[in-house]
């Protein structure tokens, strides 16, 4: 009670008095969201800000030796020398044939399946194939591969096999470039279609019933409804997903392709990601791989804000 | 007359029942077999690694384990450097976890109170950080500046705030606390540590627990980091770093199996073993992740 008093009458003081005691006032009340805020920005500034020095790098000729400050300017020269390269093209057009493949193959994987589990009656059958489907979005890209390399190996992988005793040659599912490219992009599909449906199920369950109920009286049958009801109606998530996915064709994940490739199929598996690793991390030319990340992180970027300009002007969300 | 036309409409009603449950059937069997495509290949290395060597070199082992054996769960616990990395990615999850559930909470709460002055310039700060990164190459060097690399460290703190979390966070904690209570407290005296401990915490605990998990299964998969960051300390590898050296490049062998001569055959059983592993702690905690999971998903679909 003597506390509450306190702070009545000390606001009524605030009313009165102004400048300094108000700001001390204040800060007496919330000097504590300011504490709060000191190590979260700390991590910000020292660890993602922090970074951005380091893309000064691909504006100068970078000598380990030399340290940021003291390697010498070189303007677009690194950008020069990187567009040159043989690499480049191949990186840049296989980031983009990679992440179309993806867009026309496990884009609508989600879509099928939301579209079939809303139709499934049988309320068990649904709980369990959901938590089936889902387990894939919970392992890792290195067990997604290892798993993959067991199960598609040449001489001792269960497919293989199978296929063999249907009397027919094994299949080098990951050892040769357009085998690789199927099964990189058969693989992306199993991981993310189930993970996929929970926006489409959720825009589902928030279709108005009575929508249904009338497709129902005119006489239209579950494929119908399925087909005049449902998908209309989640148009706007369809539209909106596919929107923000064209805005990251540029963008492509390191972890997965890494986990799949080998020697033996690099034709597709040179993509952005894995050729800054291979000049930057393997080869220390610094320099060019960071370039050359700048280069993706700038057109990524430009692309994702061209995409919520519109989705926005086609009246949906947006994603910033 | 009107018995006709009842009996019509109830041969209508009986041929729409029959097709619905036709249709049931259809679309139970295709999702019934979509979902096993997603079970199946762990069944199949399940059964591989519980089986005797013999029939698995012979190719013999499809769902079922022939030869029940525990011998490569055996092989895996007496090797020392597959352990190691288990015990590292369970320190690092930890870690991880704690500090960056202690930033996220800290900055979603500070962040949703009107009060706090320049709030919108310190969530842009944040937001910034979401769309535009340095990179795979000045991480790497802001690593090698800080002396992290080769340490804990470099696994721990980089990656520890996430702008993505924060946001659901923020956003959850708008929508769920309301403003009137939060000022009832303030009036009654309470400062802003008490309400964030015994208003906002205990009224978000299903984000909480999201975000949790979000963290704390992220930390567990990733390896794009260990690879970049960890290089001679081979004591410092986290599970999947190890798993990727064993099975997908094949570069190690099993301790247990001794030293390689020349080339490195990793046995199949051993490789199988190894993956329900390196899984088995995700299967477990899985059933119960799930729905928090989803409900992840479901927050962060929604924008302010």
């Amino acid at each position: 009670m003597q506390e509450s008093m306190e702070v009545a009458i000390s606001k009524k003081q605030l009313q009165k008095k102004q400048g300094k005691n108000k700001f001390r006032l204040y800060m007496k009340r919330n000097w504590q969201l300011y504490a709060l805020m000191i190590l979260p920005m700390a991590f910000i500034i020292i660890f993602k800000f922090g970074s951005y020095f380091g893309l000064s790098i691909a504006f100068k000729d970078y000598k380990v030796a030399k340290g940021f400050a003291d390697s010498k300017w070189v303007g677009m020269d690194i950008f020069e020398k990187i567009f040159a390269k043989r690499n480049f093209g191949k990186a840049v057009w296989n980031t983009l044939y990679l992440n179309i493949l993806d867009l026309i193959f496990s884009f609508p994987m989600p879509i099928l399946l939301a579209l079939l589990l809303n139709e499934i009656r049988t309320k068990w059958f649904k709980k369990v194939s959901q938590t089936l489907l889902y387990l894939p979005h919970f392992l890792s890209w290195i067990i997604i591969g290892s798993l993959a390399y067991q199960m598609f190996s040449l001489s001792n992988g269960v497919v293989n096999t199978i296929i063999a005793n249907m009397g027919k040659s094994p299949i080098p599912f990951l050892q040769e470039n357009t085998w690789w490219l199927i099964s990189y992009v058969a693989i992306g599909v199993w991981q993310s279609m189930g993970w996929g449906t929970i926006i489409y199920l959720a825009a589902i369950t928030n279709v108005n019933t009575e929508l249904y109920e009338a497709a129902r009286v005119d006489g239209a049958g579950r494929l119908k409804q399925c087909f005049h009801v449902t998908l209309p109606c989640i148009r706007g998530t369809i539209v909106t997903l596919l929107i923000m996915n064209l805005g990251k064709i540029m963008q492509g994940s390191f972890e997965r392709i890494y986990a799949l490739s080998n020697s033996k199929a690099t034709e597709y598996a040179t993509t952005i990601p894995v050729l800054v690793y291979r000049w930057g991390i393997e080869s220390g030319k610094f320099s060019e791989a960071t370039a050359l990340g700048l280069f993706q992180s700038v057109i990524g970027l430009l692309l994702v804000l061209l995409a919520d300009k519109i989705a926005k002007k086609l009246g949906e969300d947006g994603l910033i | 007359m009107g018995n006709e036309k009842k009996f019509i409409q109830k041969e209508k009603m009986k041929s729409m029942k029959r097709k619905n449950r036709i249709y049931e059937i259809v679309f139970c069997f295709l999702i019934g077999v979509v979902s096993l495509t997603c079970v199946l290949p762990f069944i199949h290395i399940f059964s591989k690694s519980i089986s005797k060597e013999a029939y698995v070199i012979a190719n013999k082992v499809l769902l079922f384990p022939k030869g029940f054996s525990l011998k490569a769960y055996e092989k895996i616990f007496a090797d020392q450097s597959i352990l190691r990395s288990m015990f590292v990615t369970i320190i690092v999850t930890t870690a991880f976890t704690m500090i960056g559930m202690f930033l996220t909470t800290s900055a979603a709460y500070a962040l949703s109170r009107k009060e706090l002055k320049g709030r919108k310039v310190m969530a842009f700060m944040i937001m910034v950080t979401m769309y535009f990164a340095g990179g795979t190459i000045p991480d790497y060097l802001l690593m090698s500046n800080l002396n992290m690399l080769d340490t804990w460290w470099c696994l721990i703190l980089p990656l520890s705030f996430s702008a993505y979390n924060f946001l659901i966070m923020r956003n959850n904690f708008s929508a769920s606390v309301s403003e009137s209570l939060v000022e009832s407290a303030i009036i009654d005296g309470a400062d802003h540590f008490r309400i964030l401990k015994n208003i906002v915490i205990p009224l978000t605990k299903p984000i909480l627990a999201t975000i949790t998990l979000f963290y704390a299964v992220g930390r567990w998969n990733a390896y794009q980091d260990a690879l970049y960051y960890i290089k001679q300390r081979t004591d410092l590898r986290p599970l999947q770093l190890k798993l990727y050296y064993l099975i997908v490049s094949a570069q190690e062998s099993f301790q247990a199996e001794g030293v390689a001569t020349g080339t490195i055959t990793n046995p199949e059983v051993l490789k199988a073993a190894c993956v329900i592993f390196a899984t088995l702690p995700i299967i477990c905690i899985y059933p119960f992740a799930q729905k928090y999971f989803v409900q992840g998903v479901m927050v962060g679909a929604v924008k302010e």
